[in-house]
């Protein structure tokens, strides 16, 4: 399927690069409508491979590339739910979200995140998946998880920690905090820095001088440098349900929902759990 | 080295740029939320322009209940 238009996404195939645009108010948010548009792409790469040497995976949202989960349909989802219901619902969801990923990650087409913007949680995994993330300077990368007594569920950790040392990993986890593109680019996660609003221009380059070559050996070559860590990633689910089955996160997500719009983004202020 | 008094100023023509506010009508006291309107993704974007202006890491945390221009500019300076 060399188009598609869907709720949530598009993607068009020209001269062997492929072009996905994320297009979901507000910010991408990653929930149902977002996962089914993912999945047919997800569907597509095989038949999109023979002809395909690159995908740039970008967005059209103004504020960024993906601000993560859709944290309102989690919460709304889950809330009327006796636990171990809400526990099953979420731990379907998150094996639906890896295979996904999964499927990108060993695309054998070269993929890369055109990023601008606000690039979190979900958002950051679906980055990390591409073989590249090119950033424009404004752009910011985060983790914030753990201010909902959560770790990242989309396969962030194990893919982290195969571009970044571990040092930069915690600091990200454990204060919750946006860096921006030159730092991120510093510790290795970012590939290549663009202009502000230049991201898709360099991706687009870099697209073009990656369909020059072997596309056998270029498959070859990314299986073996990029092997997917799916031992983790399955260990990160098992740990992502097991603290999901805790009220704090209720409360928590419950909070996010609650708080202004306008706020959303930036750390709450008050401590949020006991210690 | 930049004095507290500078950093304030340049942070004061920085968010006058990047918000297309009259030259001048923003003041070190003033509460940047009240007076500019701006959301928490802005904010983050003019987290990103200080960062690279200064040559600084602010985390975003360190914002934290930061509202007016003077804090801000404390917070960039123990940064410098």
């Amino acid at each position: 399927m060399k188009e598609f238009r869907g709720r949530a996404l598009r993607w068009e195939w020209r001269d062997g690069v492929v072009e996905l645009t994320l297009d979901h108010e507000p910010l991408n948010e990653i929930g149902t409508v977002m996962l089914a548009d993912l999945e047919k792409f997800a569907a597509a790469i095989k038949g999109l491979a023979p002809n395909t040497s690159a995908c740039i995976i970008t967005s059209a949202r103004p504020g960024g590339f993906c601000a993560g989960a859709d944290l309102k349909e989690l919460y709304q989802g889950a809330a009327p739910l006796p636990n171990q219901k809400r526990v099953a619902r979420v731990r379907a969801f998150l094996k639906r979200i890896h295979k996904v990923l999964n499927t990108i990650d060993a695309a054998p087409f070269v993929t890369f995140a055109a990023v601008h913007g606000l690039c979190m949680g979900g958002g950051l995994e679906l980055a990390l998946a591409c073989d590249q993330i090119v950033a424009d300077k404004m752009a910011r990368f985060g983790f914030p998880e753990l201010r909902l007594g959560l770790i990242p569920g989309f396969g962030g950790i194990p893919r982290l920690r195969r571009d970044v040392g571990n040092s930069f990993i915690r600091d990200l986890l454990f204060t919750g905090r946006t860096v921006k593109a030159e730092s991120a680019h510093r510790a290795g996660l970012v590939a290549h820095l663009a202009g502000e609003g230049y991201a898709l221009q360099v991706a687009r380059s870099m697209a073009q001088q990656v369909t020059r070559f072997d596309a056998e050996t270029r498959a070859a070559a990314k299986k073996f440098i990029k092997p997917i860590p799916l031992a983790e990633l399955n260990q990160e689910i098992g740990l992502f349900c097991k603290l999901f089955n805790r009220p704090v996160v209720m409360q928590s997500l419950r909070r996010f929902v609650e708080t202004d719009d306008s706020m959303k983004y930036l750390p709450v202020a008050e401590r949020q759990h006991s210690h | 080295m930049r004095t507290l008094e500078q950093t304030t100023q340049e942070i004061l023509e920085l968010a006058t740029k990047h918000f297309k506010v009259v030259p001048g009508s923003l003041k070190a006291e003033d509460d940047f939320y009240k007076k500019l309107g701006i959301d928490s993704l802005q904010t983050l974007e003019m987290l990103s322009r200080l960062e690279n202006h200064f040559h600084i890491e602010l985390p975003d945390y360190e914002v934290q209940g930061v509202s007016d221009f003077k804090t801000l500019a404390e917070r960039v300076q123990a940064r410098l």
